[in-house]
């Protein structure tokens, strides 16, 4: 067991997948020599060499499309976009190309192609550079959505997403890059599409993913000082969703609120809770409520907390979904 | 490397130039429209008579299969069809100057490359039938699958070509494209990356003039191969109803990069004779007196007025040609009439290679579905 921050447990599940696979090869804007924006590839080139960590000319589509080239030759990119924001001039390879291709070779071939986005708020940033664009790739079939929550996830699902032969969209909590956590690299890790409990309770379910987990676990804290003993679901993956486990939750709280940064409309929110509904009608005391961004862009850093959901916004959810 | 004399190269070609896109500057050409045998200052071959008996063939055959699936559509076996009609020197010259081991990137018109890759005629004709979606193991002949989203493939093409570079194998790389997908931001970033890692690839853009109803004027100021320049690497402008010229500025492109020397961006001036797809319709746009004029220009018959000229085919090689195409088409026209629809089940296949929960719940929810109507008269089989 070591203790270290979500970045470093990123840079550390890197380095030990180029370890153990030759052909897993590290690509995006500023990741070799800076180290990335957010340092999360520091020391990987020095390392492993211009060839396998490679700073691309600014252009996103370019650097999907050859990824998706380089998968096709035998390779295991890991494509960093360097924020949210910036992933849309790639759109249209992920979607028309990255997601189709495996099927449309009717299974000949396989893209092992993993695309890392930083995302989500709260750190005072410029437009584009706090966004939650997650639910725009789940709607795709073809594609896996993750997103980690704590150290130990981002660095066993990171592992577990290289290793995969699917499209990964691996989307890191940017704001969660500098919390400690513990990581055991010898650890047996819950499958990746697994979600976990992560704090056990009787009276109402919370399901998250990404930086709002850590938001939902403060939020049952402080529901507890009020005699309630709220249940925290970590998602931790958005395409597939585990609805067995969240289900099984559900039936035994009766109520649940999902929360996540995106934007409430068509968000997954959404999805989770008409699936849920229709899974755990007769179990549910109250309708399935969802705490998330408004529809609008996302706002200037000076108001973000406003926007984004906090503390009291989960328990405001959480005090109406009780009071059915 | 070699980019500042093909630099100059190119200017000299632009000083030659009329001015407006489409005017034709600086072409190599080896063989005239009227068969007549040329020289080239840079560019050269020397075929055997069996050799350029090979490509007569290639053009025939693949000329033949693309009107079985021009009429294969008409009578509703096919959705769709991209006819190639006029671009068979192009695709045949360019395909026949790659190696086994090289990988091409077609867009969705390149049945005669295909043809030169060895892929099966029927294979082709899945995704314009409408039962897959591309439908080939791509790393059987190295010839990926059709790429309709125009300029995509550019890019898959360069990261490909950049893993051979990685692999240090000296294979090579051709991308195929058109004046259309040109303008595409796709195939300008394929050119930056290409250039900057210096990949290992040929982008082979066919100029058939018409983007649809689009000419090339609506694309481009500049001729197309000097784009070329301004990424650094060479553009050349071959006559792409010239399969001799394709071939050898094809070859020396490929060998170019398998020798390290980078990217290069052959431009084959051609015609498209026929209408963008089936659905089309060319009269509402272009005169067909562009059209005649560009029917003289014929790659077919160009090369057979070269091959009588040298007496290097007979009445016997012409009729063994002209019965190959037919048991050709036969089999194409067999072929497709027997190509079964799917199975509906099979929408839930090869989504994910790793699998997928909500891909598992909904095909067994479909088959659930189905099987409910089991007993009734028209049974599950439907």
């Amino acid at each position: 067991m070591t203790a270290m921050t979500l970045a470093k447990a990123i840079n550390s599940s890197l380095r030990t997948a180029m370890e153990s696979d030759p052909k897993v090869l590290v690509m995006g804007e500023d990741v070799g020599k800076l180290g990335g924006v957010f340092r999360v590839t520091d020391g990987l080139q020095k390392d492993f060499g211009e060839e396998r960590v490679i700073d691309t000319p600014l252009a996103e589509s370019g650097i999907v499309g050859s990824a998706i080239g380089l998968a096709l030759r035998g390779y295991r990119p890991v494509v960093e976009i360097q924020f949210d924001g910036f992933v849309f001039p790639a759109y249209d390879q992920i979607v028309t190309q990255l997601a189709k291709m495996h099927a449309r070779a009717l299974g000949k071939v396989k893209m092992p192609v993993v695309i890392r986005i930083p995302y989500g708020g709260g750190i005072g940033a410029v437009e584009h550079h706090s966004e939650s664009p997650e639910a725009l790739f789940a709607h795709v079939a073809g594609l896996k959505v993750i997103s980690p929550a704590t150290p130990s996830d981002a660095y066993w699902m990171l592992q577990q997403a290289i290793e995969c032969d699917d499209p990964v969209i691996f989307f890191e909590p940017k704001r969660r890059y500098w919390d400690k956590g513990e990581v055991d690299t010898a650890a047996v890790p819950a499958p990746l599409h697994r979600a976990l409990v992560a704090r056990e309770g009787t009276d109402l379910t919370l399901a998250a993913y990404g930086p709002m987990v850590k938001v939902c676990l403060e939020a049952a804290k402080a529901a507890e000082e009020e005699g309630r003993n709220l249940e925290v679901v970590d998602l931790r993956s958005i395409s597939p969703v585990d609805f067995d486990t969240l289900q099984a939750s559900v039936e035994k709280t009766r109520r649940l609120v999902v929360v996540h940064e995106a934007p409430v409309f068509f968000g997954s929110g959404a999805e989770i809770a008409s699936r849920i509904t229709e899974r755990c009608f007769y179990h549910l005391e109250a309708p399935v409520l969802r705490v998330g961004g408004f529809h609008s862009p996302y706002p200037p850093a000076r108001v973000e907390e406003e926007y984004l959901p906090g503390l009291d916004r989960v328990l405001d959810a959480v005090d109406r979904a009780l009071a059915f | 490397m070699s980019v500042k004399s093909t630099a100059a190269r190119s200017s000299r070609g632009g000083a030659k130039r009329r001015g407006a896109a489409g005017q034709v500057p600086e072409l190599v050409q080896l063989l005239t429209p009227e068969g007549e045998r040329v020289e080239h200052s840079e560019y050269s071959i020397d075929l055997s008579p069996e050799e350029l008996r090979g490509l007569y063939r290639d053009m025939v055959l693949t000329r033949r299969f693309d009107a079985e699936a021009i009429t294969l559509q008409r009578q509703g076996e096919l959705g769709l069809w991209a006819s190639l009609l006029g671009q068979e020197a192009a695709q045949i010259g360019s395909g026949r100057a790659t190696r086994p081991d090289d990988y091409v990137f077609p867009t969705y018109r390149e049945h005669g490359v295909a043809w030169t890759r060895g892929v099966d005629p029927l294979n082709l004709l899945g995704m314009f039938r409408g039962v897959n979606n591309g439908g080939w193991d791509p790393n059987t002949n190295n010839f990926q699958l059709y790429t309709i989203v125009i300029g995509s493939q550019t890019l898959h093409a360069t990261g490909y070509a950049m893993g051979v570079a990685k692999d240090g194998a000296d294979s090579a790389v051709i991308a195929y494209f058109g004046d259309g997908a040109s303008s595409q931001g796709d195939v300008a970033e394929a050119f930056t990356f290409s250039a900057v890692y210096n990949a290992p690839v040929v982008f082979f853009c066919q100029n058939n003039q018409w983007a649809i109803s689009e000419p090339t004027e609506k694309q481009t100021r500049v001729p197309l191969y000097q784009r070329a320049a301004g990424f650094g690497f060479p553009g050349v402008r071959v006559d792409g109803n010239d399969v001799l010229a394709v071939l050898a500025v094809t070859r020396a492109a490929l060998e170019r990069a398998r020798s390290g020397g980078g990217p290069t961006l052959v431009e084959a001036f051609t015609y498209r004779m026929g209408a963008h797809t089936t659905s089309d319709d060319a009269s509402r746009y272009r005169l067909d007196t562009e059209r005649q004029e560009w029917e003289a220009k014929d790659p077919i018959a160009r090369l057979k007025a070269y091959l009588d000229n040298e007496k290097a085919a007979d009445d016997a090689f012409y009729a063994e040609v002209e019965a190959e195409s037919d048991a050709l088409a036969k089999r194409v026209r067999e072929g497709v009439r027997a190509m079964p629809d799917p199975d509906p089940m099979t929408i839930f296949d090869n989504v994910y290679a790793d699998g997928h929960a909500l891909v598992d719940e909904e095909r067994a929810q479909f088959a659930a579905y189905r099987a409910s109507f089991a007993d009734t008269q028209e049974g599950a089989v439907r």
